[in-house]
């Protein structure tokens, strides 16, 4: 459903690996390995080389925006840019709060006051608002206690059934990659992907 | 026009005043005298070769020497607007954003100016076309480099919100249009100021120098309205102009962030 073939840039790869409908991809390597990187080349915010496919179209035969709206990316420090949470989404008030852990008022709050944890959280719901067909999440549980890296893999696994979608997941946590992998993509300190 | 002038001995008069204030200056030790003196020459100086320049091109009259003249103080705004950037464009864009920008603006603006509003025969005249294109040029440089700084500065520090909307499948012109609002804002303030306060705050130069010179201020005041209007003019499409480059510049053709097109000054 989506893959990249021999995709690099001057920090990574080449890196090649597919993802069937429904499944989870956890990427793993080193710090500075490159995985954040990768993730930028995927959703296009970085120049790359090689082929991106998403559901047999390329990369380059889709307009960019409607690209990064298809391949949702969730950095590790997600930006605002608006003084309250609700002006970041499309539509408020079709989004599922209470999936991880918000209350009905949070599209009220402003940004500022926001938790590490909770922008985390709200920025994961502001990445589904789009309703992708890849979620790329470079470690979305990293600020989070038990209960609530809980919720998300849990959100993030409903989401990928209910919508037919795929995701590569960032993480260092063992237990969390036993729970999340279908598959594990490994790159290593010089940015060459091996599936393991 | 009856105007009083100035021999050598009077101007020498000005002179000395400024030299009893470096003397002050040193006395107290403030340590500003020798960039004072400095300033005070190179100012002599340089009046006097324009003064000398402008004498010959009135004198001759030909078209080819005011498009010269012209086309050097582009060329000189050009680097003026280049060096006041911190971070810069690589390559031909670095002078090219500013110079181009101010080439369209200034030039036009000042060529309607010289066609229609002024009207002198020929309408190359350098007695006006040399003023006219100086003052736009000169307030259109400034807005230009204000302007640039700002909207590359922006870039430069709110790349994660930029890239945050990009995120969120915005196009280029969406993820930029708060830093580019900023950025004209900048640019068009000093002159929308300049002409708010005109006349209640200060008494702008050029009028001044025509009232000193002898012209009837009505006539003067006329002149310096038309200045502040064609100046608005050329300094606000000048910053539009380059603002437009400048942000098309800043992403390539698939809406990424490319700032490695700038860099920063050496």
């Amino acid at each position: 459903m989506f893959k990249a073939i021999d995709l690099q840039t001057a920090l990574f790869g080449p890196v090649s690996f597919e993802v069937a409908a429904g499944e989870c991809l956890v990427l793993r390597g080193p710090s500075g390995s490159g995985k954040s990187q990768l993730l930028r080349a995927l959703v296009d915010l970085d120049p790359s080389e090689g082929e991106v496919w998403l559901e047999g179209v390329e990369r380059r035969a889709m307009p960019v925006t409607a690209w990064r709206r298809a391949v949702g990316l969730l950095p590790a420090e997600a930006a605002w840019w608006y003084e309250t949470v609700g002006e970041h989404f499309p539509d408020p008030q079709a989004v599922d709060v209470a999936a991880l852990g918000f209350e009905g008022a949070v599209m009220d709050w402003e940004v500022p006051r926001l938790s590490s944890g909770e922008r985390q959280r709200l920025a994961l719901l502001r990445v589904l608002a789009n309703r992708p067909r890849v979620l790329l999440l470079d470690e979305p549980t990293a600020n989070l206690d038990d209960d609530n890296a809980a919720r998300v893999e849990t959100l993030v696994r409903e989401y990928l059934k209910a919508h037919d979608a795929c995701a590569l997941w960032v993480s260092h946590d063992p237990a969390e990659v036993r729970r999340m992998a279908d598959q594990v993509l490994a790159l290593d300190a010089r940015g060459e992907g091996q599936a393991a | 026009m009856n105007m009083e002038q100035l021999s050598v001995v009077e101007l020498a008069i000005a002179g000395a005043l400024v030299v009893l204030l470096a003397g002050l200056n040193v006395a107290l030790g403030l340590g500003q005298a020798r960039s004072l003196l400095v300033a005070a020459v190179r100012a002599t100086v340089q009046l006097l070769l324009v003064g000398l320049v402008l004498k010959f091109v009135f004198d001759v009259g030909h078209w080819g020497w005011v498009l010269l003249i012209g086309l050097f103080m582009l060329a000189m705004a050009g680097y003026e607007v280049l060096a006041r950037q911190k971070h810069r464009f690589a390559g031909v864009w670095g002078y090219g954003v500013g110079a181009v920008s101010m080439f369209v603006s200034s030039f036009s603006v000042t060529l309607l100016a010289l066609a229609v509003i002024v009207a002198p025969t020929p309408w190359y005249e350098p007695q006006y076309a040399i003023p006219l294109l100086g003052m736009i040029l000169g307030n259109t440089m400034t807005g230009i480099a204000v302007a640039m700084e700002r909207l590359t500065d922006a870039a430069w520090r709110q790349r994660r919100e930029i890239e945050g909307r990009l995120l969120m499948g915005m196009t280029w012109a969406q993820a930029i249009t708060e830093a580019r609002r900023d950025a004209a804002r900048a640019g068009l303030t000093p002159i929308i100021n300049a002409m708010a306060a005109s006349g209640v705050v200060s008494l702008p130069g050029m009028m001044t120098g025509q009232i000193l010179a002898g012209a009837p201020p009505v006539e003067a005041v006329k002149y310096q309205i038309m200045i502040l209007f064609l100046i608005a003019v050329g300094t606000g499409f000048g910053v539009l102009a380059a603002l437009w480059l400048a942000s098309r510049r800043l992403f390539d053709e698939r809406q990424r962030l490319r700032l490695d097109r700038l860099k920063a000054r050496a």
